[in-house]
Parts: C-alpha cells; structure tokens; sequence
C-alpha cells in the first residue's frame, strides 16, 4: 500500500490542479456578489485556445497558458455584459456561456482533434523534493502545479490582509453602501468576473496541454460544475477550497488506481463517484443553513444596477 | 456611467419582441460566421433554413425533433416561472429512455399490446424519480438544484454506458455498446409510409394543451408562479415553497423521461449511447426563447429543430463543422438575456442639470 501512497498522492495533486484554478477565481467572483454557473463553458474555451496555441508554438507550455487565460476572460465578458450592465439573471447567462462554450470550443476543436503534445516534465525543488514521501509529492510536480499554490498564496492573502480584499468583500456584502462611499461597484464586479474567467481559462489550459495532453470535445465534464459546488463546500474561504480540491482530485486518481489494480466495480461506477460525492459535500454543508447564511456574500445572484 | 434605469413597468412589447431580435442578431452573426468560413451566407441560410422544408422528409424530421423539445421546454418552463433551475433535464430524459427500454427489453418476444404504454409510464416515472432527487435534497437539505440536477446527469450518462455495455448490451451486436433491436410492439407507430415521424407527437400535442390549461386555469400554477416572482408574498399567502420544489422537479422530470422514452421508441429503436442530441439543454434554451409560455415554447422548439436540422444539412452539403449547432444554440440564449434587459430596464435619459445638482447637494 504504502509504495502505491507516493504516486496516488502526486496524481492527486495533478488531478485538483483545474479544480484550484477555477475553484479560486469563482470564489473570487462570488466574494463580490456575482455567481457565474460558465466555469464549465470558459474552461472549454481555455482549453482549445491554450491547446491550438500550444500546438502551433511546439508545446510551449507559457503560451498555451497565456492563451487559455486571454480566452477565458474575454469568454467572461459576454457574462459580465449582460449580468453587470443589463441586469440579467446570473444563473441564466452562466447556463448560457456554458452552452456557449461547449458549441464553441467543440467548433474551434475539430481541426485539433488529431494532434497532440508531448506534456511537461516535472521539476524536482533541491533538497525539498528529496523528503520521504512529502517531498515527490509537493516538490516534484510540473510548474503549473506550483503556480497553482502560488495564486492561492495571493488570493487568499489579497482577500483576508489587503485594502483591495477589502473592498471586493464590501462589494459582496454591500453593494448599495460600496456604491454609497464612492467605491465603483460595476467596475469592481466585472474585474472579478473576468479575473474567475481568466482563472477558469487557465484551469482548461491545464487539462489540455498538461494533463492529458490532448484536445477532446467536452474534455471537462463536468470539472467546472464540480468547481462551482466546491466554492460551496469551502464556505467561501479559499483553504477550505483547496482542502475539497485535492479531495476531489484524490477520488480521481483513486478511481483511477482501482480500475488498475483490477477492483471489480464497473468502470461506469467509479467515474460516476465524483459527481456523486459533490452531491454529498452539497447536501453536507448546504442543510446547515446557518453556516451558509454566515458565510454567503450577501448579495450573491442579485442583481446590482447603480441609481436604480 | 450607468447606462439603464428601471422601467416603472416591465415592458410587455419588449418581452415579446425580445425572442425575435434575438433571432435576427443570432442570424447576423451567423452570417458573419459563415461568411468567414468563406460559405455565401445566403446560401448557407438557404441550405439550413428553406432546403429542409422543400421535403416532406424534412417536415417529419422537424416534427420529430421539435416534439421531444416541446415536451422537455413545458416542464420546464413551469419550474422556470418558479424560479426552480432544473438544467438536468438531458438525465431525466437518460433515466426515461433506460426504463422504457428496460420494458422493451424484458418483454422482448412478448406480441402484447401493452409493451409501448408500459415503455412511456415507465419512462414517466423514471425520469420523474430522477426529478424527485433533487427536490429532495432542496427541500430536506436545502442544496442547490442547478448543481445537483446537472451532477445527476453526469451519473445517469455512466448509468446509460454501463447498461449499453454490460447486462443490456445486445449479444448479437458484434460488441458495439447498445442494446438489441426493438420489436415493433415496443415502438411508435409510424403516421407516414417511408417517415420517421410517428404517433408520440400525439403526447406532445397533448402536453402542451394540458400545460396551457394547467397554466391558464389552475391555482396550483398561480401559486408556481407567484412563488416565483414574489416569495415573501407567496409565503405571506400562505403557499408551500416545498411543494413548488416538488411539482416543478417531478413534473419536469416526467416530461422529459418520456421524451427520453419516445426517442428509443422512436427514430432510435433501441437503448444506444447517443440516444439525444443534447435535447435536455437545448429545452432550456427553448423555454426561455418561448418566454415559459406554452404555446410560445411550441415556436421556438419548431425553431430550435431547424436549428438541429440545418446543423446536420450544412454539414453534408456545405461540410460545415456540426458544432455550429450548439454555437447558434449558445449565441441564442445569449443575446435573448441581453434584449430581455429591455423588458424591465430602458436606456437611462439624459437628467436635467438643475435635478442632478440637488441631488448632489
């Protein structure tokens, strides 16, 4: 057991990696009042735009990544337009750049669907990575990875210790007494929803020029919804995402390492396994409704339209 | 600068003129689209929009799609009125067509009648089980139905791939992942020699005078809807938000599930993995676009169809990719939410100077 424990855990890590990036910039988002259900949609259009950008750079890894960001902030103008500044239904427009998304990403994908990129190595930290068992796990992974632990170092320190953490939860809270001291609300909001997008955007990248590495229709499934329920579970609080993060990414690989090592459950069970836990997690959390209503930001899905 | 200000009143013309610009501004940049791919736009909207209709083919493949569309848009619609999100309506249709095929499958052999109202009930109950999920864990623990509707979907897809591959797969079907052939006592009957289109529209037809009824006449509706659009007033009245989770999940769920039975009692004819293209989604498109109306839903599911239908036409005799359904699809929905701004805001006026000087000091 122990000598599967090394490669299950750094699977792990791989695994929540997505989940981290777009998990953090729809708490980022949600922290000022607006939910965007197009984690899924942007992370699709990150996906192909880092993979056709990577494929036409020989696999370079920053391109594709900066790729996947640019794709998915400006996948989450549309949604920022129309939720910000026309007052539309936030639910609504989110299912809508998720079928957006799918389309278009399935679109742009079909003259990508036979390529594919060699991945990228990991990088081994000096000393650090030469830990039992701590050390391949944490300090042995692709860059990505750590860029993942440096953008929760910088959420959550931004939102808990700074004057701009600061305003972006007034503007959850409060968007009427944000507006009232002069703070501008809208512009506050759409930095936040294109910062999720360029978050999710990224989190795609992963998936397809890291992770997998190759561009398939839908790749995703289902990792932007699991996502969304995760800034749930975590109560709005960026440790706690990461803690249901790497639980998520665990039951992936352990999934996986089953079907390995020849359990005999269908396959079809145990891929079901994390889309089943996330209703758990959500039953767990959302029937304590105290906890929720503390932790909510209070103006999550309404609507904000300044003088009106 | 804010660019809109509340409407005293929501605009009843812009709520119903809002579908048709929609349609324009997704015919514009559709235009634009296929322009760019260097196919004539007059004659890419040509082959999508009037080379269908030129064949009787084509109106029994309109009305064959159309009617699952309608079917789903109506349930949901009236959990739209209640502000209930049920976007996990491709599941519930998933569920109906594995219980009806369930029926097919063990009566296989049997020349009873009562082989294809057995598939559509248990397509009804399927998929208004796997509505009831949800409005259980909403109403007992308070956990939000967009997340759990869509996970379920998820679970009824690895459902459907496992039954398809293990106990239902069909032993003389050199392997493939689907079930046997169904026998024509487990199928629709077909309305037109050489036609796909069969009797199930006849239950979409219905449906839709029933949900026109429900809606129009009821007060359990009236209470759906009120909910909806007030829930301190619907509380205040005294009206359940318990039972508008329930009836608004459950009857969706129905509708869909036998949707989902009449796609493998239908064109399908057996349990396969592809046995709908998306049509749990796009209802939902198609619910709002017919503004949760019941007779709207019913235009917009025939213009949703020739959106299905154009897809597959542009991609045999333009070689256009057949993504560019679900991109109309997407482009749809956004800029209907974005004219929908218009039916509660306007464009805010210039105020006079002397007015924005008070209010300032």
């Amino acid at each position: 057991m122990i000598e599967n424990l090394t490669p299950i855990l750094v699977g792990t890590l791989g695994a929540a990696t997505p989940l981290v990036f777009a998990g953090l910039g729809e708490l980022v988002a949600e922290k000022t009042g607006v939910i965007n259900l197009g984690v899924e949609g942007m992370m699709l259009i990150g996906a192909i735009a880092a993979f056709a950008a990577a494929v036409s750079t020989d696999g370079n890894l920053a391109v594709g990544l900066i790729a996947g960001a640019l794709a998915g902030a400006l996948a989450s103008l549309p949604f920022g337009i129309l939720t910000l500044s026309l007052g539309a239904n936030q639910a609504a427009s989110g299912l809508a750049l998720t079928i957006f998304g799918l389309g278009l990403s399935a679109f742009i994908g079909q003259g990508f669907v036979s390529y594919s990129l060699s991945g990228v190595k990991p990088i081994a930290i000096p000393l650090l990575s030469k830990i039992p068992l701590l050390g391949p796990v944490l300090f042995n992974q692709d860059i990505v990875v750590y860029l993942s632990f440096v953008t929760f170092g910088l959420v959550a320190w931004v939102l808990a210790k700074t004057r701009l953490g600061l305003v972006l939860r007034a503007v959850g809270e409060s968007p009427e007494a944000a507006h009232a001291i002069g703070y501008p609300v809208i512009a506050i909001r759409y930095g936040a929803v294109l910062f999720g997008g360029a978050m999710a955007g990224i989190a795609g990248a992963y998936l397809s020029v890291v992770y997998t590495p190759l561009w398939v229709q839908n790749m995703t499934a289902g990792r932007g919804w699991i996502a969304v329920a995760l800034v749930v579970f975590a109560t709005w609080k960026p440790a706690r995402l990461m803690l249901g993060a790497y639980l998520f990414g665990g039951m992936t690989i352990l999934q996986l390492h089953a079907q390995g090592l020849g359990v005999a459950i269908p396959p079809q069970f145990l891929s079901a396994l994390p889309y089943i836990a996330t209703i758990v997690v959500l039953v767990l959390i959302s029937r304590d409704r105290k906890l929720l209503q503390l932790n909510l930001p209070a103006s999550l899905g309404k609507p904000f339209i300044a003088g009106g | 600068m804010p660019l809109l200000e509340p409407r005293a009143n929501p605009s009843r013309l812009m709520q119903w003129t809002a579908p048709l610009i929609a349609i324009v501004l997704t015919l514009l940049v559709g235009a634009l689209l296929f322009y760019s791919l260097h196919v004539s736009p007059l004659k890419a909207f040509y082959v999508f929009f009037i080379e269908p209709l030129e064949t009787s083919n084509g109106w029994s493949e309109l009305a064959l799609k159309a009617s699952p569309l309608i079917l789903i848009a109506e349930g949901l619609a009236l959990g739209f009125r209640a502000r209930i999100y049920n976007i996990g309506a491709e599941g519930q249709l998933l569920i109906g067509a594995i219980c009806a095929s369930g029926v097919a499958i063990y009566s296989n052999g049997a020349e009873a009648w009562w082989v294809l109202p057995a598939m559509v009930v248990a397509g009804a109950i399927g998929g208004g089980l796997w509505g009831a999920i949800p409005a259980w864990l909403k109403t007992h623990f308070n956990a939000e139905e967009t997340l759990t509707t869509l996970m379920l979907t998820y679970v009824a897809t690895l459902l459907l791939s496992w039954l398809v591959s293990v106990p239902w797969r069909d032993p003389g079907g050199s392997n493939f992942p689907q079930s046997i052939m169904f026998n024509d006592n487990a199928l629709f009957t077909l309305l037109f020699e050489g036609l796909r289109v069969n009797t199930s529209v006849f239950i979409t037809i219905a449906a839709v005078l029933i949900f026109w009824v429900f809606v129009s006449r009821s007060f359990t509706a009236f209470q759906i809807a009120v909910g909806g659009q007030a829930p301190a007033a619907a509380h205040y009245a005294g009206f359940s938000s318990r039972k508008t989770v329930w009836l608004s999940l459950v009857i969706s769920g129905l509708a869909a599930g036998i949707a989902g039975a009449g796609e493998v009692a239908g064109p399908v004819g057996q349990l396969t993995l592809s046995l709908s293209p998306g049509y749990g989604y796009a209802a939902i498109i198609v619910a709002w676009v017919g503004r949760l109306h019941p007779l709207g839903i019913v235009l917009s599911g025939i213009l949703m169809a020739m959106i299905y239908i154009g897809g597959d036409a542009g991609q045999v005799s333009l070689q256009l990719p057949s993504a560019i359904t679900g991109l109309f699809q997407g482009m749809l929905l956004f800029f209907l939410l974005g004219a929908d701004a218009f039916v509660n805001y306007r464009l805010k006026r210039r105020k006079p100077r002397s007015l924005h000087k008070k209010v300032t000091a």
